[in-house]
């Protein structure tokens, strides 16, 4: 189970204090399968690094079964089960693509066994597996190289923004199709997705709507997914604006 | 190599990964004197007559053999300057292995300058190999001042590959290039000073021939006081192409001052640089701990990666 209690970011600009999570409450059970979605600039990155550790909260908690992992080091928080894709996949000159997995399996790790991490994210594994994680790699295949390191680790808690971004149409399925052996191999894992795509939303348990900072909706994806067609949140921006 | 201790044979494994008598030819020089020493049916070593080193003669042909020539210091206060030069002919294709470890207990400076002269001859390929390492933890300093000289023919190609990555205290290296028609160099530099060492580096490559190039990489890392010099100049003189690149990690409070430049004295010469130095990007670290590993965990691993 993860609890987010109260839980708020702001960040100091010259003049002003900007609040970018506003006093956020979710409690996620264990198995899920959540999707969270929103706007642009709705913070949906933010809350997914104040939940790696990578953002340090303002105000509020984080718990995680139950223990308290608010000052937790990003460290501590993978040790204790937490994986995070990034949105933007960090680049390394050097390491290659068996480094980084070794590095996410943490222990021994066969290049056979390696590959199998890669096949599972549609790269053919003898062409990648020896390439360094530069820039030399396509937007598209870093992404999925970043999946891979998630799923090498095989963790408790799963968060990947926006996976999908980038990858090509044809592996959609593919995706999905981890996405669901994920959650065959371990019971009570939780996976959380930030996503805009139609088709993540449509495999949900759950869909957390997250706009300005706030949560504006949250529920079962047969509940909120019928609002969120009708809300063009798109537009939102602009009516503020205007 | 049965006169060797086990200080010598340490430094050997590190300097050339030789744990025993290497195939093909070799010339160990241990403590200032020649501690063995083998010549093949094409590849001649001989001393040089006033015994400040060794000519090493390649016959033209030579394929697919090695020389291996590494030097170890054990004993402080040594100070050499040794001569080593090579005359490969043409349509060869080897590796020659040098390198230099020094281990100093003593409170005395040890220093070992190499001068190293390669002839390249018309079509032959060599790959040269040099490793640095120094060891042991007394007050003399480490001093290498290696001198590496190629003079390359027509369609000759060169891969140096030199590295320097542990305990040598003082470095000034200097590596100069002269290239004919089609001849190709590509040099890869890979450096690492810590606590108060100092590293100068410095490269003069002249592309003379039509068709010539190089590509000139240094990665460099500068950590604790250490201070860096990276000088890299590209002469092109015909229609020829160069690279070259330093990119560097600072980190505590290292210094790194990195100069390329380029020159060009024909309209024809193609020539580009590039320099980068920065300290470990943040991300790369958030990175690294997001998959379980610390802060200092993920440092050495990114630089052990960029100086792979
Ligand atoms: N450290 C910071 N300082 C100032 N503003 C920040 C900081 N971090 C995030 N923001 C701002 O907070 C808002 C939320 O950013 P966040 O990346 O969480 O959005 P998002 O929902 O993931 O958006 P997207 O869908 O575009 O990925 C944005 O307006 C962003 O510019
Ligand atoms: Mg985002």
């Amino acid at each position: 189970m993860l609890e987010i209690r109260n839980l708020a970011f702001s960040a100091e600009n010259e003049a002003d204090k900007v609040d970018i999570i506003r006093n956020i409450d979710l409690n996620i059970p264990d198995g899920r399968f959540v999707v969270i979605t929103g706007p642009n600039g709705g913070g949906k990155s933010t809350l997914a690094k104040l939940i790696a550790g990578i953002v340090k909260p303002t105000e509020g908690n984080i718990f995680l079964d139950g223990k308290d992992i608010t000052d937790l080091t990003i460290t501590e928080r993978a040790n204790a089960g937490i994986g995070f894709a990034f949105q933007q996949p960090v680049r390394f000159k050097g390491l290659t693509v068996l480094d980084l997995l070794r590095i996410a399996k943490g222990k021994n790790l066969s290049v056979s066994d390696a590959c199998q991490f890669l096949s599972e994210v549609g790269l053919c594994a003898k062409d990648y597996i020896h390439r360094e994680v530069n820039a030399s790699l396509s937007g598209g295949e870093l992404k999925r190289i970043e999946i891979a390191t998630v799923l090498a680790r095989d963790v408790r808690l799963a968060v990947f923004d926006e996976p999908e971004a980038g990858i090509d149409l044809w592996s959609f399925q593919n995706l999905i199709r981890i996405f669901e052996n994920m959650r065959k191999s371990m019971e009570n894992r939780t996976i959380i997705v930030i996503s805009h795509q139609e088709r993540i939303l449509n495999i949900a348990d759950e869909i957390i709507v997250l706009a300005d900072g706030a949560v504006t909706k949250q529920g079962p994806r047969d509940e909120v997914l019928p609002a969120i067609a009708e809300a063009h949140f798109a537009t939102d921006i602009c009516q503020k604006l205007a | 190599m049965s006169k060797l201790d086990a200080v010598q044979l340490q430094l050997l494994r590190e300097v050339a990964d030789l744990h025993e008598i290497p195939e093909g030819a070799y010339n160990l020089r241990s403590n200032g004197e020649s501690a063995g020493r083998r010549s093949t049916e094409h590849i001649e070593i001989v001393s040089k007559s006033e015994g400040s080193g060794i000519d090493i003669h390649i016959k033209a042909g030579t394929k697919n053999e090695s020389v291996h020539i590494p030097v170890v210091l054990s004993e402080s206060g040594l100070k050499e300057t040794v001569y080593n030069d090579f005359y490969i002919g043409e349509d060869c294709d080897v590796l020659i292995v040098a390198g230099c470890g020094i281990d100093n207990c003593g409170k005395q400076d040890s220093q070992h300058d190499g001068i190293h002269r390669f002839f390249v001859g018309r079509n032959s390929h060599i790959r040269y190999v040099e490793k640095h390492y120094g060891s042991g933890n007394g007050e003399g300093k480490r001093i290498l001042n290696p001198v590496t000289e190629i003079y390359m023919d027509e369609n000759s190609s060169a891969e140096l590959e030199m590295v320097q990555i542990k305990g040598v205290d003082s470095t000034k290296r200097t590596t100069t290039a002269q290239l004919k028609e089609n001849a190709k160099l590509i040099v890869r530099e890979r450096l690492m000073t810590h606590g108060v060492q100092t590293s100068e580096s410095i490269y003069r490559v002249e592309l003379n021939g039509d068709g010539s190039s190089a590509d000139v990489v240094s990665r460099s890392v500068a950590r604790d006081n250490s201070y860096q010099k990276l000088d890299a100049c590209i002469v092109g003189n015909a229609a020829c192409s160069g690279h070259t690149e330093c990119d560097s990690i600072i980190m505590d409070n290292g210094r790194i001052l990195a100069v390329p430049s380029l020159e060009a004295n024909s309209v024809d010469a193609a020539l580009v640089h590039e320099a980068a130095i920065g300290k470990i990007a943040g991300d790369q670290l958030i990175k690294l701990m997001t998959l379980g590993l610390t802060e200092a965990e993920a440092e050495e691993q990114i630089i052990g990666g960029f100086l792979k």
